[in-house]
């Protein structure tokens, strides 16, 4: 009788379990954001583990990265496999463990690092470090990037069980959050977020008056360690200045990344410098105003740089190869649909709104 | 450490697991360590407060205690030499030995309290003294911060010291027992105030695992963090919003706010005695209840009686009746009856023992005019209502209603607006600036404000309306099952699928609807600042 008052007990205890686990993790996937039709930044970091992991060339940075690089061009015109870690006001140090994330799975043979992340020495916004963190797999370098990125409010159990910060967006669900609860839809292109629009940049301002320009200690640090990672593992590492006008690039920054580029041997490609080479022209290449370029600018950069990574970095034209070739074509099918797709939905709201 | 933090939550289960896995003999000790350490985290000077004030009264009880035991064994020494004056001197003679370590330690601890409360509110009155006098002069104000917790520490610690002297409780003379009974950490931050008696037994004693206790301070705990965080947290902003800005809520925000203060006054303070009383059973302590549903009542007296119970307790036993029964008071009762006749002269001296008691209440909630407002009023209104006895008892004899429901239900709301009113006080930044929005509520004329959807400007929507329209339902309904006995023995003699859909569904509730975390400022316990 004990006996079998002990086993109905376990197995209520067990039922229990299963009932609270099972409903709090299903809950959880309910709640979370999807990123799938709107802010689809915040899905970015989580794509990379989907794909095959055999890049050579990985992009890490801010939104200066993922909106103003297209692998697909890269891949069509020099058989270079590449893939943006990218993603909304990604940090220096965010920046570095999800390079330590990527060396889990690859080494590629560079590692090109958007240098505006140096700009914040300290955690900034919630909201872009969730974008960021949310989706990165579990790992130590998850963990130490957590720890480097909470802000005052935050605190680290919330990333571990995201359901104790999203438990209040149950006022906020739609279809979306029930249909994808699961299984998200891709939103990028090898991490490349895509924009066909045009916003002419008009009236760009002048970068305010800064109290210190130098980059903090801590920037410095990650940017360090970076350089240092990238060197352990035979990588090459290039920096580069995307060609957004805004946020202001200030000569001062520049001196500083030129000094350490020199210093380090690094190659360093600032292309608000190239914009004769590159062909940009703000008013026909980006979507709002400076800030990013849309898909005619984000091609045409790439197409340079294409060129600088064969000749600098010696990369080879890996089109033939198998299964990899066979992998891009569908790349470039859904690349090419979805650039049809922007086209015939912008022409269909120029024609509603002439 | 917020009750309602992840980090209190992971204290209380590495707590929890030691307490249960190492020998009953060192469960004591491992509850001090732990609320050393939990005073610790409040910040390192607090413990130097909480430390003296275990000392003083430690070795001041001692002393009495050991004055005590050498009267006795004296007096059985020589019971059959000293004649009954020779008794009667020798005893007088150690009273006031035992008196002066009373009264040494006593003015000590108060000292330190009313100089680390006090002194600010002391200087704001000099200063402003000074300028009505057309002085220039201005004292600084101190830099002082504010131990956690020592209102109640100080008073629990005082309260067994008298109960030493008076003989009630023995001297405990393992400072350490002393030392936990001064600081165990879940009535550090808001009560109950515990006397050494009712505590110490379950405090000291072993404790071994069981479940049914646990899971009833589980049970508890959880229903506490429902009406923070829930109810408590959420209606928070609506006050703010009302509080903060008085030149644009007037009229009847004010009404409004008195309503919103009275549900999250009562949700914070009860919700946090639920986590405090929850947290003492799972580790197998009993602390006493401090609140027996105070909204039910049916007069201001009544309910204090019931809020905040082992406060009113505490100031009933070691101020009204000492100063009801001290010779002065005495004398002066002799006197009013001779010279206001017998009925009055009689009440007169309860009179002023209530009003030193309610400005000690006043004063101790707060080093504000407010607080003293505050206090005072609930003596005029409990005066007043007592003066009105006769009127009440000729009312009743005339018109059969005392136990009809309407009627009851009548005196309940009065109760409950009289007290909102007077909490009034609580909310505004200074006594004219209340009396001034309560003035409003009778000029100002917008009682449109209550369904033309202004309430929805407040910081709160029709979904936090929703959840608080909910919860308060669920506190009303758990109250008025708890006039016949217990809740948690209701739920848990119902069948598993019952206890368990019940008890997880709070869970959820709590979890899917508290105002916690990024996007809701963590709220401290309104009465952790006394």
């Amino acid at each position: 009788m004990n006996r079998l008052m002990k086993k109905n007990r376990l197995v209520k205890i067990l039922i229990s379990a299963a009932v609270v686990l099972t409903s709090l993790y299903l809950l959880q996937r309910l709640l979370m954001p999807k990123y799938v039709s709107d802010i689809v930044e915040g899905a970015l970091i989580a794509e990379y583990y989907e794909e095959e992991k055999d890049h050579d060339v990985i992009f890490i940075g801010d939104c200066e990265v993922y909106e103003n690089f297209s692998p697909a061009v890269l891949w069509e015109e020099y058989g270079i496999n590449s893939y943006i870690r990218g993603s909304a006001q990604q940090l220096i140090w965010q920046s570095y463990y999800l390079l330590e994330d990527t060396l889990r799975y690859e080494t590629p043979e560079v590692v090109i690092f958007n240098v505006l992340a140096l700009q914040y020495n300290e955690p900034q916004r919630e909201a872009y470090n969730r974008m960021t963190l949310e989706g990165m797999e579990w790992s130590m370098a998850k963990v130490h990037a957590i720890q480097a990125s909470l802000t005052e409010k935050e605190h680290f159990l919330d990333y571990v069980f995201p359901i104790l910060r999203y438990h209040s967006r149950w006022s906020e669900l739609t279809g979306e959050d029930v249909e994808y609860m699961f299984q998200t839809k891709p939103v990028s292109h090898n991490g490349y977020y895509m924009r066909v629009d045009v916003k002419p940049a008009q009236n760009v301002p002048e970068g305010k008056i800064l109290p210190d320009y130098r980059f903090g200690d801590t920037a410095w640090e990650y940017m360090e360690r970076i350089t240092k990672l990238c060197r352990d593992k035979g990588i090459r590492l290039i920096l580069v200045k995307a060609p957004s006008l805004y946020p202001y690039w200030y000569e001062e920054w520049e001196e500083q990344i030129e000094a350490y580029a020199k210093k380090e041997d690094l190659l360093y490609l600032n292309f608000l410098e190239l914009q004769e080479e590159t062909g940009i022209d703000f008013r026909t290449d980006t979507y709002d105003g400076g800030l990013h370029l849309n898909l005619s600018g984000a091609e045409k950069i790439t197409r340079w740089l294409g060129n600088v990574l064969v000749q600098e970095a010696g990369l080879l034209d890996r089109r033939g190869e198998e299964p990899l070739t066979t992998l891009w074509e569908e790349k470039l099918a859904a690349y090419e649909a979805e650039k049809q797709d922007q086209y015939k939905a912008l022409e269909a709201e120029q024609a509603a709104d002439p | 450490m917020l009750f309602t933090s992840y980090t209190f939550l992971g204290f209380l289960a590495v707590l929890f697991l030691l307490y249960y896995l190492i020998p009953g003999k060192f469960q004591w000790k491992l509850l001090l360590v732990f609320s050393c350490l939990f005073y610790y985290a409040a910040g390192p000077f607090c413990l130097v407060y909480i430390l003296a004030a275990t000392v003083t009264v430690y070795f001041a009880a001692c002393r009495i205690g050991t004055i005590s035991e050498e009267q006795s064994a004296y007096i059985k020494a020589h019971k059959t030499e000293l004649s009954r004056e020779e008794k009667k001197s020798y005893k007088q003679k150690m009273k006031s030995r035992c008196w002066k370590w009373l009264l040494a330690c006593l003015l000590l601890n108060l000292g330190i309290l009313a100089v680390v409360k006090y002194t600010n509110f002391a200087i704001y009155n000099v200063n402003s003294l000074l300028t009505a006098l057309g002085n220039d002069r201005r004292f600084g104000f101190w830099d002082i911060a504010l131990p956690m917790g020592i209102s109640f520490y100080t008073f629990q610690s005082l309260g067994y010291l008298i109960d030493v002297y008076r003989g009630v409780v023995p001297a405990e003379r393992n400072f350490f027992k002393l030392a936990l009974f001064v600081s165990f950490f879940p009535q550090l931050v808001q009560g109950p105030i515990s006397r050494f008696g009712d505590l110490s037994a379950s405090l000291f004693a072993e404790h071994k695992f069981d479940s049914r206790t646990v899971s009833f301070g589980l049970e508890r705990i959880l229903w506490g963090f429902f009406k923070k965080l829930v109810i408590a947290d959420r209606i928070l902003t609506g006050v703010n919003a009302i509080i903060g800005e008085p030149e644009n809520y007037g009229g009847a925000y004010v009404f409004v706010g008195m309503m919103f203060y009275a549900l999250e006054l009562y949700a914070d303070f009860t919700g946090g005695i639920d986590i405090t009383i929850g947290v003492a059973q799972v580790l197998g302590v009993t602390v006493k209840e401090n609140f027996q549903r105070p909204y039910f009542s049916k007069s201001i007296k009544e309910y204090w009686r019931r809020w905040h119970i082992t406060m009113g307790t505490w100031f009933t036993d070691y101020i009204f009746y000492p100063i009801s029964v001290c010779k002065p008071m005495l004398k002066f009762s002799r006197s009013a009856r001779e010279r206001f006749g017998e009925a009055l002269g009689k009440r007169m001296p309860v009179y002023l023992s209530s009003f030193a008691v309610w400005l000690a209440t006043g004063i101790w909630h707060g080093a504000s005019w407010n607080f003293i407002v505050w206090g005072l009023g609930n003596w005029v209104v409990i005066m007043i209502s007592q003066e009105l006895e006769p009127l009440y008892e000729r009312f009743h004899g005339r018109f059969a209603v005392k136990d009809r429901f309407w009627f009851r239900l009548f005196q309940v709301v009065r109760t409950v607006l009289l007290m909102s009113a007077l909490r009034t006080f609580d909310c505004y930044r200074d006594v004219p600036l209340t009396f001034r929005m309560f003035g409003t509520l009778f000029t100002a004329g917008n009682w449109q404000i209550l369904w033309d959807g202004s309430l929805l400007q407040l910081g709160l929507g029709s979904l936090d309306y929703g959840i608080l329209a909910a919860g308060l339902c669920l506190l009303v309904t758990v109250s008025l099952i708890q006039r016949k006995g217990s809740v948690r023995e209701k739920i848990a003699a119902r069948p598993y699928p019952v206890r368990f859909v019940l008890w997880y569904g709070l869970f959820l509730a709590v979890l899917l609807t508290g105002a916690y975390g990024v996007g809701y400022d963590a709220s401290q316990f309104i009465y952790n600042q006394f």
